[in-house]
């Protein structure tokens, strides 16, 4: 049973910054799906919903997705589904049902780099941006790579370059996570490959993607991927499944991207 | 700490604990509808509507619902009946434990999608879970509630 | 007939559907103690030393029980007719754990905080044990699960505690070796099916009071409300006079609220502080430390001759049912019985084996009640033998089934009725089985049909007992009083309904109380199948016998004999054309001296459990690089005898088929190497979504049952059976290889068409 001491509902971000390092057994706030699998003990949770983080926006060259945007605002967006072929609304509309998605954010999703999600697979095949109060702005995949800080993802951006996209996932049944999933992309002649649900977090899969870059054909550049990320078993699969299927999503993934560019 | 929230219509002021769940408060406050079921944001019976739109009342802390809008079955008691009537003479609702959050979405499912092909209604619906009757009978009187559009 | 046969709304429906205070959880008095219980974390381990200092000081609680608190009389939680068949092997609180989650100490406190508060506070002391985690290695495993001497059986159930062997089992017809030997075409198996979680919505819960006698009052989300009152008495020491217990609506059952989980905690806390109390489980608790279905192994050997008959049946079972013996021998029995009675053109079968004890989540009663498990092994190996024979598996099945009228070997009785012939022929045409079968390469995908045929019971013959009383009420209408317990099914509705006909009168005028141990006619219960067989004939009867003593009444005060007397249900006329209405003579059976009101009473058994038959056929497609296979369609042709109401059969069909596919496909039962269980919530383990389960097609193939109410027999348990082998049929149709273990996981799926060459021969 987790237990929360005092909730403070912050106007500021620097506010917000403040409580959230002040004692390490405070922290802060998403959309609490997730909350009550634990066993935390928490001094002060931090409700960022009072910030102004909830929105979702098109600027100059990018979707500017906010910190406390839902899965469901995110999936019907207009520009989330103008873009990359309707990559966005896909890859987060198979997640549990309507409620759920009602609920979940876009900041806590990222900022806890699940191994799980869905959405963090199909930005890194996109040129997204992650925004930390304290850490600066940073590409996603360097994002992920970092160890965890203590800090606020207050916003993500997604260059709204026009690439075509696809985002493939693997389930044992509809409403479970996944047991491996891809995500593709392609601007011009340079393509993206991504997988994630390793059961690990999502990474990039650059010698599949360079193998596509010089004319590979998606087979080849699905063994690729396949071979050069690390795969692990849990509840859902073993390792060597999810090697393989990873090959399987990655090609299909590149055939539908092949097939959307070529319309 | 306190905390004013509008609960089907009504303005009320609740006391409530920090980590106390929007569940609780509300079984507490005598909306036996609203019920858990699975503790882990899967089976959909705890949904209510948060500022409109359908929500699980088992992970939301009820002190962040300071100024929000909340929507039980109680407060569209009306249009419940209306689809329960129809859930009812499919027996579809059985062991009806489920029955309250399931309709829950399905009238926020109405109000949000035009003509939704069944496809879409089952998307829709998929975050409620049912292990008594199989989902066919479900959908069989969604889909009449659907064609008595005003 | 003018109600029955009908699909009339469920009594209950609207209000439970609208989410009314109807529930256990809803009725709680606002002042009960919150009760919650510290489960072991280890697998097999002694206490040594347990602290509930420190716990008891927490503000707010009422009580810390440990082992040293309770009684010490053996007993089992399995909700079956006394003399129970299953082995009383626990106490309320023992010095040894069996399994994680095994209960170690009871808290009460004023609310949940501080009841939790007080199990983290609780210290103890284990000496860890070995386990028994595999039941292949279960029997003369060096690990005891139950070392104790005082496990008593009522019966010789061919339990062997020091060799973990919970009950043995064995029915031999004829010769099986010989059969065998003389078979021109002979497939054998091993088939393993797992430990599915009931997953009812409404967790296990209850609470307790005393009542203005001192009673114990117990309240609880029960299949069986008479067999908790005595197995309370047997735990509590406490006289079964003392104790009253009341089922409210209930949120789903499918058997899991026939073993009596949680009832004994808020009591025991009640007697012992004389407040009430309440307990809820949790989610993940429901999954850990409750009951499920028993896991089963099969070896299977058929035989068949050179047209195709099947001649011998050989089946081997182990049978897991975890830490405690709960419906280990009946669940073991009955996955034999349905399975190989079907088939009855065998001169020789044979069903034995055992179930062991491991030290894992005690199985216990699951719709199906092992007919599912050994459907699942039986079928499979029938549509093998099919593909060995080169026989379509449809036309080896009308060839070999049983059929009304005909002796059934395993029982040596003549079956009454059956139309299960009809249901294979209408659910060949409604799937399209000609076009269909055996499959269709689609390019990435390949499209396949599979069958499977099942039969279950209609309670429990010679066992259940159900009675029923209807009174006429002052104001002309009716009371019906019963025992059994509607947990969803709408058994109180179908029930109301065959009243109603009897009596001819309009269903709303049918008053309906279930279950109150205080108040209703003994029955056994909801299990078994057995609410409308054999509480409807109680009620057929018990209506009856008031439609004399009606007419007998009015006779009377015509001065007339009955026979000349008629009555349509509202208005009784006498031979010189005088009428009198229902009302008139209702309420002056209730005026003055000498009269009496008027109730029918009637109890009743079966000395036969007529079986219920369903024809299953699933269409899938598999990924052929995936392994994932997709139901999109699902054909049951069902014989339930007269349908009562068809929409509520209906339901009842499409929802036990959907735990079907859950078994089939979906429902995974993991542990770690300690012993602990993985897949304790519905986030690891999935029931099937609405997006999960394709088409469901739901047909009735109507017989009649003698002796049945209105000829009905069963349907809630039947249903779940098919989906399993049907869909694991198809699936070798698709890809060319067996699966022999649930669930049909993308990944068992790939690897079976990974490793084995795709030859894709009609089976």
């Amino acid at each position: 049973m987790f237990t929360v001491k005092e909730l403070v509902r912050p106007q500021t971000l620097a506010e917000a910054y403040r409580t959230l390092t002040e004692h390490p057994d405070n922290a802060l706030l998403g959309g609490c799906a997730f909350l009550r699998l634990g066993n935390r003990k928490i001094a002060a949770a931090v409700d960022l919903s009072r910030i102004g983080l909830d929105y979702i926006r098109e600027t100059e060259g990018f979707i500017e997705v906010g910190a406390m945007a839902t899965f469901r605002a995110l999936e019907n967006h207009p520009a989330c589904r103008e873009n990359f072929s309707g990559m966005l609304p896909r890859a987060v509309g198979n997640v549990l049902g309507v409620q759920f998605r009602n609920l979940v954010t876009v900041g806590a999703s990222v900022f806890s780099k699940y191994g799980f999600s869905d959405l963090i697979t199909a930005l890194l095949a996109l040129d997204t941006d992650v925004e930390l109060h304290a850490g600066g702005r940073m590409p996603l995949a360097v994002f992920l790579d970092k160890p965890y800080t203590r800090d606020i993802l207050t916003r993500i951006y997604i260059r709204k370059d026009g690439r075509a996209a696809a985002y493939q996932s693997l389930r044992n049944s509809a409403s479970d996570f996944p047991v491996v999933n891809a995500a593709v992309a392609r601007l011009g002649d340079r393509w993206t490959v991504a997988v994630g649900a390793r059961p690990a977090g999502a990474r990039l899969a650059p010698a599949a993607a360079a193998a596509l870059d010089g004319g590979a054909d998606p087979g080849e550049a699905a063994a690729l991927a396949a071979g050069e990320l690390a795969f692990g078993g849990n509840l859902k699969a073993s390792a060597e499944y999810r090697r393989a299927m990873a090959a399987v999503l990655v090609k299909r993934a590149v055939l539908e991207v092949s097939k959307c560019a070529s319309k | 700490m306190r905390i004013e929230v509008t609960i089907n219509g009504h303005k009320t002021a609740l006391e409530v604990a920090p980590d106390e769940i929007l569940a609780d408060t509300l079984r507490a406050a005598g909306f036996a509808s609203v019920r858990r079921g699975c503790d882990t944001t899967n089976c959909g019976l705890c949904t209510v509507w948060v500022d409109g739109r359908p929500t699980l009342s088992c992970a939301i802390l009820a002190a962040r619902m300071d100024g929000r809008d909340i929507t039980t079955i109680e407060g569209v008691a009306g249009e419940a009946e209306a689809f329960a009537r129809l859930l009812v003479a499919e027996g579809a609702e059985q062991c009806g434990f489920c029955s309250p959050g399931f309709i829950m979405t399905v009238l926020a499912m109405k109000r949000e999608l035009a003509d939704p092909t069944d496809d879409e209604i089952i998307h829709y619906l998929t975050g409620n879970l049912c292990r008594c009757t199989g989902y066919m009978g479900q959908l069989r009187a969604v889909k009449k509630f659907l064609e008595v559009r005003p | 007939m003018k109600i029955v046969g009908k699909g009339v709304a469920k009594i209950d429906g609207l209000a439970i559907a609208t989410g009314k205070p109807l529930y256990t959880d809803d009725l709680v008095p606002a002042n009960a103690l919150t009760v919650k219980i510290l489960r072991s974390p280890h697998a097999a381990a002694r206490i040594k030393a347990i602290d509930t200092v420190a716990a008891e000081s927490v503000e707010g609680v009422a009580c810390v029980l440990t082992h040293k608190d309770v009684p010490q009389a053996r007993f089992t939680l399995a909700g079956q007719t006394y003399p129970e068949p299953s082995p009383y092997d626990r106490l309320i609180l023992e010095d040894l754990v069996r399994y994680v989650g095994d209960e170690v100490a009871i808290v009460a406190a004023a609310d949940e905080r501080a009841a939790q508060k007080a199990l983290e506070l609780i210290k103890v002391d284990y000496e860890v044990l070995t386990p028994v985690l595999d039941f292949e290695q279960a029997i003369d495993h060096p690990a005891v699960v139950h070392p104790e001497t005082d496990l008593h059986c009522n019966f010789d159930i061919g339990h062997n505690r020091l060799r973990n062997i919970a009950a043995t089992h064995k029915v031999e017809v004829g010769d099986v070796a010989a059969e065998l030997a003389a078979s021109a075409v002979v497939v054998e198996e091993t088939y393993y099916t797992q430990a599915q979680a009931q997953a009812m919505m409404e967790t296990y819960r209850a609470f307790s009071y005393l009542d203005h006698a001192g009673r114990l009052v117990v309240v609880s989300s029960t299949q069986i409300p008479f067999h908790v009152r005595r197995q309370l008495a047997r735990a509590l020491e406490l006289p079964a006079s003392r104790i009253r217990v009341i089922k409210p609506r209930i949120g789903g059952g499918f058997g899991g609220k026939q073993t009596a989980v949680a009832e004994i905690f808020p009591a025991l806390v009640t007697l012992r502080t004389g407040r009430p109390a309440k307990i809820v489980y949790e989610r993940r608790e429901t999954f850990t430390a409750t009951n499920s279905r028993h896991a089963m192994r099969f070896k299977v050997r058929l035989g068949a001759d050179r047209d195709g008959l099947i001649r011998a049946i050989d089946v081997e079972c182990l049978s897991d049912t975890g830490a405690y013996g709960e419906h280990a021998p009946t669940v073991f029995s009955v996955a034999g019985e349905k399975s190989l009675s079907l088939y009855n053109k065998a001169r020789a079968v044979r069903y034995a084996g055992h179930a062991v004890y491991t030290n894992k989540l005690p199985a216990g009663a699951m719709r199906g009640y092992g007919a599912t498990q050994g459907c699942f092994a039986v079928e499979s190996a029938v549509n093998k033998l099919a593909g060995a024979l080169g026989l379509d598996p449809s036309a080896l099945r009308l060839k070999n089934i049983i059929r009304a009228g005909e002796l059934d070997i395993y029982h040596n009785r003549i079956l009454g009725s059956a139309s299960l012939d009809r249901c294979i022929e209408r659910g060949r045409e409604l799937i399209g089985w000609d076009e269909k079968y055996p499959s269709r390469d689609l390019g990435g995908k390949v499209r396949a049909v599979g069958m499977a045929v099942t039969m279950q019971g209609s309670g429990i013959a010679g066992i259940d007992t159900a009675s029923a009383e209807v009174r006429l009420n002052d104001d002309g209408n009716y009371t019906l009083l019963l025992g059994s317990t509607d947990m969803g099914t709408g058994s109180d509705t179908i029930l109301a309904q065959m009243a109603a006909e009897v009596l001819q009168t309009p269903l709303d005028a049918i008053i309906v109380h279930a279950a109150d141990t205080d108040v209703s006619p003994f029955d056994t219960g909801s299990y078994a199948s057995s609410t409308a067989y054999v509480t409807g004939m109680a009620v057929v009867k018990a209506a009856g016998e008031l439609r004399e003593k009606i007419i007998a009444a009015a006779a009377g005060l015509m001065n007339a004999a009955p026979a000349e007397v008629t009555f349509d249900g509202a208005v009784l006329t006498g031979p010189a054309g005088d009428r009198l209405t229902l009302a008139e003579l209702a309420q002056r059976s209730v005026v003055g001296p000498d009269r009496r009101q008027l109730a029918g009473y009637a109890s009743h058994g079966s000395p036969v459990s007529p079986p219920p038959f369903v024809a299953g056929f699933a269409d899938v497609e598999v990924d052929k690089e995936t392994g994932k296979v997709e139901l999109l369609d699902y054909v049951a042709v069902i014989d339930c005898g007269t349908v009562i109401n068809p929409n509520l059969a209906r339901v009842q069909a499409e929802g036990g088929l959907v735990q079907g596919i859950g078994l089939a496909l979906y429902e995974d039962v993991r542990y770690d190497e300690r012993g602990g269980l993985q897949t304790n919530s519905f986030m690891t383990y999935k029931i099937p979504s609405r997006k999960d389960v394709g088409a469901i097609r739901v047909f009735f193939e109507e017989s009649y049952e003698p002796t049945g109410p209105f000829g009905a027999k069963s349907i809630g348990e039947v249903v779940a059976n098919t989906p399993a082998p049907a869909i694991a049929h198809a699936v070798r149709n698709a890809v060319g290889a067996w699966l022999t273990r649930l669930p049909l996981t993308p990944e068992k799926v790939y690897a079976a068409m990974t490793k084995q060459p795709k030859e894709r021969t009609c089976t």
